[in-house]
């Protein structure tokens, strides 16, 4: 069953929580993963393989340099659940 | 018909003796910050390394893999005139032909072995030990020499922010003898040339002869493609070369993965779920990445700083530019 926004961004959340330590409140769409979140190019592909496990999508790595903030991972996710 | 007359097979392999050799000059994490406008922390944070070690001007990749080997044929109780054979696991002699290791049985003194370079970049020590143990087991060769030499340092852009800082130089070398028993376990091993590029020099040398304008080539990386490969795919790979040699991970004793980054071997040893009584080789931290010879360096300081090990399995795994990969399970020499 596909999650809504609002679920992926929950999830979401809590991998970047997982992998950085950082709560998952601070993890809201507007934020950038680089600039706002410090999140490097090594984590963020750790978040973006446990994205994938979690909402079953597959995310290619040419796509993941297009994933800037937050709001871009979750928009990403919901349309390729709907693939 | 008559029968044609073939070695004798049905035998073992395994790992008998193991060398290294350093390079001398540290460079440390503040040698190199200044062109790629970063810091020491930085380096540390992205890759666990803290130093690495380059050779001077006068030591080319042959020298270092003579020292290795030198050390590895006394360790394993052997004369040079008992080896019948030399792979060498290379990318950076700068000289396609003739290989390094053909030179290698003359600076040794083997006499006049098959002797050939294998280019498998940071997977090319474990394709070297696959090669062995089948030439070993069908009873071709009794003792081959295996060793992974690079001088990285040859090939590298002090502005470039994705490899360079990484690497360093030296070599490792193990002797592989026929056994009684098994020493090695059956080989995963492969390729990827979808991707080619993801690890690679910047041109051919080629380009240099038909453009003047053509830089000397140095290495780049794509490093989060590499880092999600190395980590995920290989952890594939590594749980395959356990099933190959019928144990899983609770039966290990150490785990030495090619030292590419900290966060890689970090990660891939997660993925493994292996338990804490495995050691895990991280010369990394102060050897930096030192491609086909990082596995036998790393197992041989293991060695060196727990002599418990010797005669406990390993797991071992090396990936790199191919994209390649190779792993199996040894019997520690």
């Amino acid at each position: 069953m596909a999650h809504s926004e609002a679920d992926v961004l929950a999830g979401l959340a809590e991998i970047v929580n997982e992998e950085t330590g950082l709560e998952t409140s601070a993890v809201e769409g507007s934020k950038s993963f680089t600039d706002d979140l410090d999140i490097d190019s090594i984590s963020m592909m750790t978040i973006v393989v446990n994205a994938e496990k979690k909402f079953g999508v597959k995310i290619p790595d040419d796509d993941v340099k297009d994933l800037v903030t937050v709001q871009d991972a979750v928009d990403y996710i919901v349309k390729a659940q709907q693939a | 018909m008559t029968t044609l007359k073939t070695p004798e097979a049905g035998r073992f392999s395994r790992i008998t003796g193991i060398g290294g050799c350093r390079s001398e000059h540290a460079v440390p994490n503040e040698a190199l910050v200044g062109p790629i406008d970063s810091s020491d922390e930085w380096i540390r944070q992205r890759t666990g390394i803290i130093t690495r070690h380059r050779a001077g001007a006068d030591v080319s990749v042959a020298d270092m893999a003579e020292e290795a080997a030198v050390e590895a044929i006394a360790n394993a109780g052997l004369k040079p005139s008992d080896i019948g054979g030399i792979l060498l696991a290379t990318v950076t002699t700068g000289i396609p032909t003739p290989s390094a290791a053909a030179l290698l049985t003359e600076k040794l003194g083997t006499g006049p072995v098959p002797a050939w370079d294998i280019s498998a970049a940071c997977a090319g020590y474990c394709y070297g030990i696959a090669q062995a143990d089948a030439l070993v087991r069908s009873g071709t060769m009794d003792n081959i020499l295996v060793i992974g030499a690079e001088k990285l340092s040859d090939f590298v852009d002090p502005t470039d922010r994705s490899i360079s800082f990484l690497l360093g130089d030296g070599a490792g070398a193990v002797v592989v003898s026929a056994s009684d028993t098994p020493g090695i376990a059956a080989s995963v091993w492969g390729s990827k040339g979808e991707n080619w590029e993801t690890i690679r020099l910047t041109n051919s040398f080629i380009e240099m002869k038909d453009d003047p304008e053509a830089p000397f080539p140095t290495l780049r990386q794509d490093g989060p493609s590499v880092f999600r490969w190395a980590v995920w795919e290989m952890a594939e790979v590594a749980q395959q070369a356990l099933d190959a040699a019928g144990i899983t991970a609770a039966d290990l004793s150490a785990f030495i993965p090619h030292q590419a980054n900290m966060r890689i071997i970090d990660e891939l040893a997660k993925q493994l779920k292996l338990p804490e009584s495995v050691q895990i080789g991280r010369d990394i931290a102060d050897n930096g990445n030192t491609s086909a010879a990082s596995i036998p360096l790393a197992t041989e300081r293991l060695l060196r700083e727990n002599p418990e090990l010797h005669g406990k399995l390993a797991l071992q795994i090396g990936f790199g530019a191919g994209l390649v990969y190779g792993a199996q399970v040894v019997v520690l020499p």
